[in-house]
């Protein structure tokens, strides 16, 4: 092969047109380095040529200069842009190759749950906390007095008798598992009676806790309960009042339709008293065959009344001067009907299944 | 609770138009009696007596036996012939072929029968079907299917003429009823529906169907007529006689205030009760028994009276009522023989003496000796009032609740003695004959109910409606109360405080009946409750009267307005706080019964003499075999693991937050009478004081793996650390600083656990690897891990703690590492505070990351390795000042634990 001249414009323009077929071919960036060095390093016919500058006539340098010159940007030019592009499409292609399967599983950690009895508890006193009421809490092991006693139970009331109640032994020590949480209502309003009376500080708490009856376990039933309790104190409440309380928390936890109803009943407590029942939220009434209600269109929720004034006495409240509301309900009562728990005993035996099908919030 | 046919009910009270039973139902839970059940009713179309011919038992392919009967259905008979396919083969005489499950019956039987067309409670629509290789006209229907109540098995067996069979309702049908093809319906009366109610337990007249009637009448304003408007014959005086001698009234009441008795002779004992009366009881939920006994039950049911009913011949003058001596023995009617207590209320008769022998419980249940038999000619009898409390003591002492005790307990009519006594008898006479003595005893020493002065506002001062003067007076009114207006003068004001029984028969003070009160006139009103009614004895329990009578329907719905809320407490927040870190990481929140067993804590290896052996016992626990409460949470939660264990988990991990129970000095804290006043601070501080221990505490117990073998890498079991950690999880939730030291106590590993405490050096917790022997009894998984915490000291150590931010340092931090050798039992924590300390404020953070033992160390020698990180608030440090920390740290650590830099 005879060596091109760099005055041989039409030789350099066949080994550009060469060079460049030669990196437009390249498919890698390996290829791509053969090219460049096939027509760029220091055997290539291109380098051999511009080298050969020096020893073309003074007159033709500037010519030679410049053939070669336009030769090597070109060539130069095509090999930037072509690494350009391969460097590229190789980002891209190990992209593609870092591609990993997303549907694999990857938390491996075993995941926790909270006691959706806990979880429903704590979304019924927010409920209250945002109306500005308090979470009030007592002991779960109860003097007889703030049990009963304060609560305007008899005596002789067939609750104090051991079938429904347990008592700690000795039995003559007036000590309880509280059967319900209204002492913790005596216990608050006890707490709180300086603020109403002189500071004119209304009482608005609510109960929730752990409760205790000496009922066998089954599928309805459970010796061990949780209940939630409320407690309003203040100049003029009314049953009006306990109404509007109990529609406002009824719709936070059943929807913006909720609707209670109250039917006169009787507790000790309460005068006057009166059930509450929930509209049922699932068929609403217009099912005669709903499971939730069974056809009934209401849900039996909650007892409730205007708090007895021996109730108020107890707790040295002047019943002449203020009046009060309570209400109460049964927090595994509500998360068997909210949520279709068929059975009480899945939500005390601790298997753990039943808790994570509820997660973190209910 | 009480039956209420509504036929009876409408004998008293006219039901409402087009009524159903739901109807009535609806309309009595809105003046509070709630339904528990609708029985009868609901059935229409062809249901007919009918008569067995021929029964054949045949097993069938299921391996169930059948019969296939041939049934006389007079009128809705086939004709005779082969029958419908496919009984096509024989000739059965006139008939309906019926196949029924039951084996009560036999043949000649007369049944009850449901026939095509016809449609049984529950809108079940009969029609004629193939089963068993039959066809099967209908069914032969049983009590049950009839909703005639669940107390009969089988099916109905009208009459069994050769014997053979048990009369499901005997009595209830006479010989000329049996008609086959008659219907049945208004015969077994199922077209009379009966409402089961229940009745709260201040509400004892709606255990009548005159209370119920009243209620109706309430609820629908539909006209009320008193059953026990009965004019009363005769005239009190010398008749049997009868004393009251209450040795021992119970709380200050003598037991027997009223006591009516009368005597009917020459009844005719054969007499039987006619059939409406036998069928009213069965539907009330009550056997028919034998006239004079059906009539005693009828009249209770009807008045709310119980009565009872003696043979006047055994007998002997004068009746007693007292209590019962000490040892004294009664053999009852039901032939059980009770031991008596000195509380017992008792009617004796003076057998052997005055009063000397016992012939009933009073208002609970008579005695065998002097029951009327089916030789009685003569009958005495007794309708009593007795003090409620004493009956429900005796019926609770011998678990004996009758149809009586349920009656006297809640408050019988004080009034409605000397009518029951005489409905009855004139049943008696008319249904059984004989002579009702003119003369009859009345002991009466009751006391009008005391009336009750209110502000007629006062109910819509409560309810939050208005009411006016004249609806008030006049649910009042309806109810039975007498209403009349007092003045409000400061005269009368002083008279009545002076005269409080007087004035209201006081005439010149009275304004004027309720017929002439209005609003403006008088404001305050005196309201005497009917006799009925002895739970109506303050203001309140007249308000709830008008707020019933008036509807809870119109309520409005008004939501208070609470002051300003201050949020939860800190405490609340940080349970919120422990609860939500150890669900997020990997426990599961669960909720155990507080109840062990005695063994549980041998279990537990926990020591003979140690706080958690102090437990409290319950006093009535519901199973014998957990009586105690728990002094730990583990105690109980081990329980939740190995329900996880029983069904297939390996990989546990619990947590709960609750209480453990702590026995102290428990003394008697009853206090006697609370209505006297306010509770004194110090009798509630007495009161807090005997409480036993009851800590707020979380424990958690792990086992199996934390992170399971994946594709991506192996399994790590919960481990010791882990635990650890979940105490350090707590108490950062807690936002306290807490203390770890080495070893803890049963049920802990000794060399695997620790213990944590404030830097106050008070109590906090435990944590570490169970011990080999608790896992082992317990059915643990080996090196099963738990923790538990004592939560209210971690809640009162960070209340008010209000953090003081540091600023952050911008300045470039410097890392130097030390390999620590040291002794074998030198605490690496121990090791890293002796760092922090030597290198001062500029000490970041120090953490060991590597512990190395081997052979290239030395025997009884570790290697601990420890990050430290360094950085000043305001500077970079020099290469000088990092050297003079590091060489501080390396001095520290040989001074302290003979060190060495490896």
């Amino acid at each position: 092969m005879t060596e091109l001249s760099p005055l041989d414009a039409a030789g350099v323009d066949a080994a550009v047109a060469a060079a460049l077929a030669d990196i437009s071919a390249a498919d890698s960036l390996d290829a791509l380095k053969e090219a460049r060095l096939a027509h760029t390093g220091d055997k290539a016919a291109l380098t051999l040529a511009n080298r050969q500058i020096g020893q073309v006539a003074p007159e033709d340098k500037a010519t030679a200069g410049k053939t070669m010159g336009a030769a090597r940007g070109r060539l130069n030019t095509a090999l930037a842009t072509r690494q350009e592009e391969l460097e590229a499409e190789r980002d891209a292609r190990v992209l593609v190759e870092e591609t990993v399967d997303v549907t694999l599983p990857v938390n491996r950690h075993v995941v926790g749950a909270r006691h959706p009895l806990e979880a429903m508890q704590e979304r019924m006193c927010d409920t209250f906390v945002a109306m500005g009421w308090e979470v009030a809490e007592g002991p779960e092991m109860e003097a007889e007095w703030f049990n009963f006693d304060a609560l305007n139970f008899d005596p002789d009331h067939p609750a104090r008798e051991m079938q429904d109640t347990f008592f700690i032994d000795p039995p003559e020590a007036g000590l309880l598992l509280r059967t319900h949480t209204s002492p913790v209502q005596i216990r608050a309003a006890l707490e709180r009676r300086d603020g109403l009376v002189e500071d004119g500080r209304g009482i608005y708490v609510v109960c929730p806790g752990k409760t205790f009856r000496t009922d066998e376990l089954d599928a309805t039933h459970t010796p061990v309960f949780h209940q939630i309790e409320g407690l309003a104190v203040d100049k003029g409440l009314t049953m009006a009042h306990l109404k509007g309380t109990l529609d406002a928390f009824a719709r936070s936890l059943f929807g913006p339709d909720a609707v209670t109803r109250l039917r006169p009943s009787f507790f000790p407590f309460t005068e006057p008293s009166a059930e509450m029942d929930l509209r049922c939220f699932v068929c609403g009434g217009d099912d005669s065959g709903c499971r939730t209600c069974s056809g009934t269109g209401w849900i039996e929720w909650g007892g409730c009344g205007m708090t007895h004034p021996n109730v108020l006495r107890a707790a040295g409240i002047n019943p002449d001067e203020y009046t009060a509301f309570a209400f109460g309900m049964g927090i595994e009562r509500t998360l068997m009907f909210r949520h279709g728990v068929k059975d009480m005993r899945d939500m005390v035996e601790g298997d753990i299944r039943f808790s994570q099908q509820f997660g973190m919030e209910i | 609770m009480p039956k209420v046919p509504l036929k009876w009910l409408e004998e008293s009270v006219s039901l409402v138009d087009g009524h159903t039973a739901e109807d009535v139902a609806a309309a009595l839970a809105k003046v509070g009696l709630e339904e528990e059940g609708i029985e009868g009713g609901g059935v229409s179309g062809p249901l007919v007596i009918g008569r067995v011919m021929t029964l054949v038992k045949e097993v069938a392919s299921n391996g169930k036996t059948v019969n296939y009967c041939r049934v006389d259905v007079g009128e809705h008979n086939d004709p005779a012939g082969p029958g419908h396919k496919p009984d096509n083969k024989e000739e059965y005489p006139a008939s309906k072929g019926i196949v029924c499950g039951a084996h009560n019956f036999h043949e000649g039987d007369y049944v009850v029968c449901i026939l095509p067309g016809g449609v049984l409670p529950g809108n079940f629509a009969i029609g004629g079907r193939k089963t068993y290789g039959h066809w099967s006209d209908g069914m032969i229907c049983s009590a049950k299917e009839l909703a005639l109540g669940e107390d009969h098995d089988g099916i109905i067996v009208l009459a069994s003429p050769s014997g053979e069979s048990e009369v499901t309702f005997p009595g209830l049908v006479s010989d000329e009823d049996l008609v086959p093809g008659a219907s049945a319906i208004s015969l077994l009366g199922l077209d009379e529906a009966t409402l089961e109610i229940n009745v709260t337990p201040d509400r004892g007249y709606s255990f009548s169907v005159r209370g119920v009637a009243r209620e109706y009448s309430h609820a629908t304003g539909q006209e009320f007529r008193d059953p026990a408007d009965v004019p009363v014959t005769g005239t009190a005086g010398d008749g049997f006689a009868v004393v009251v001698e209450d040795q021992a009234p119970v709380r200050g009441t003598v037991g027997c205030d009223r006591f009516v008795a009368r005597r009917l002779r020459g009844f005719d004992p054969t007499a039987a009760s006619p059939a409406w009366m036998k069928r009213r009881l069965d539907q009330a939920g009550m056997r028919p028994i034998s006239l004079a006994v059906d009539v005693t039950n009828y009249v209770m049911l009807e008045l709310g009276q119980p009565l009872h009913a003696y043979d006047l011949g055994t007998l002997t003058e004068p009746i007693v009522v007292r209590r019962a001596h000490a040892g004294e023995k009664l053999t009852t009617l039901d032939d059980a023989t009770r031991s008596l207590h000195t509380e017992d209320l008792l009617i004796a008769d003076s057998l052997g003496g005055h009063g000397a022998r016992a012939i009933g419980m009073a208002g609970v249940m008579g005695g065998a000796e002097t029951e009327v038999s089916d030789v009685t000619t003569d009958i005495l009898l007794e309708a009593a009032h007795f003090n409620p409390i004493s009956i429900a003591r005796t019926a609770r002492r011998h678990k004996l609740g009758s149809e009586a005790s349920r009656r006297f307990e809640r408050g019988v009519d004080t009034r409605v003695q000397l009518a029951a006594v005489e409905r009855a008898l004139r049943l008696m006479q008319t249904h059984g004959g004989g002579e009702i003595e003119d003369v009859y005893t009345d002991v009466d020493t009751t006391v009008a109910p005391a009336a009750i002065a209110m502000d007629v506002a006062f109910p819509s001062l409560i309810v939050g409606v208005e009411y006016s003067p004249e609806e008030v007076v006049a649910a009042l009114e309806e109810v039975g109360c007498a209403v009349v207006a007092i003045g409000d003068s400061p005269e009368e004001q002083i008279h009545r405080a002076l005269h409080p029984l007087d004035y209201e028969t006081f005439g010149g003070l009275l304004i004027g009946s309720s017929e002439g009160i209005s609003a403006d006139l008088v404001s305050r009103v005196l309201v005497t409750p009917p006799t009925w009614r002895p739970d109506l004895t303050e203001p309140v329990n007249l308000v709830e009267e008008v707020a019933r009578l008036r509807g809870y329907d119109n309520l409005p719905s008004v939501l208070p307005v609470a002051p300003p809320g201050r949020g939860l407490t800190h405490g609340q927040r940080v349970r919120r706080s422990v609860a939500r870190t150890l669900a997020e990481s990997g426990l599961t929140e669960v909720l155990t019964y507080p109840f062990i067993a005695e063994s549980r804590l041998d279990e537990l290896g926990i020591p003979d003499v140690d706080p958690r052996r102090d437990v409290v016992r319950l006093a009535n626990p519901l199973s014998a075999e957990l009586p105690l409460m728990r002094t730990t949470m583990l105690a109980s939660l081990v329980d939740a693991v190995k329900v996880n264990l029983g069904r297939g988990e390996q990989d546990i991990a619990v947590y709960e937050l609750g209480r453990a129970y702590q026995a102290k000095n428990i003394g008697d804290v009853a206090i006697a009478d609370h209505t006297d006043g306010r509770i004194t601070p110090d009798e509630i501080r007495a009161l807090n004081e005997a409480l036993p221990g009851q800590e707020r505490r979380v424990a958690g117990i792990m086992a199996g793996n934390r992170v399971r073998a994946g594709w991506n890498g192996h399994a790590t079991a919960w481990s010791w650390e882990d635990s650890l950690a979940a105490v350090e999880r707590v108490a950062r939730a807690a936002g306290v600083e807490i203390v770890v030291t080495q070893g803890s106590r049963m049920p802990w590993h000794p060399g695997r656990g620790a213990t944590y405490w404030l830097p106050t050096g008070e109590f906090v917790g435990h944590a570490g690897e169970l011990h080999p022997k608790v896992c082992e009894t317990l059915g643990l998984p080996a090196r099963s891990v738990a923790f538990e915490v004592v939560l209210d000291p971690l809640i009162d150590a960070g209340e008010g703690t209000i953090v003081g931010a540091v600023p952050v340092s911008q300045q470039v931090v410097a890392k130097e590492d030390f390999a620590f050798v040291v002794s074998r039992e030198v605490a690496a924590g121990d090791l890293v505070a002796a760092v922090r300390e030597a290198g001062g404020d500029v000490v970041e953070d120090a953490t060991v990351f590597d512990v190395y033992e081997g052979e290239q160390i030395g025997e009884g020698l570790k290697s601990v390795a420890v990050n430290v990180r360094l950085r000043a608030a305001d500077h970079t440090l020099s290469g000088d000042e990092v050297l003079a920390v590091r060489e501080a740290i390396i001095a520290a650590a040989a001074e302290q634990f003979e060190a060495q830099l490896r």
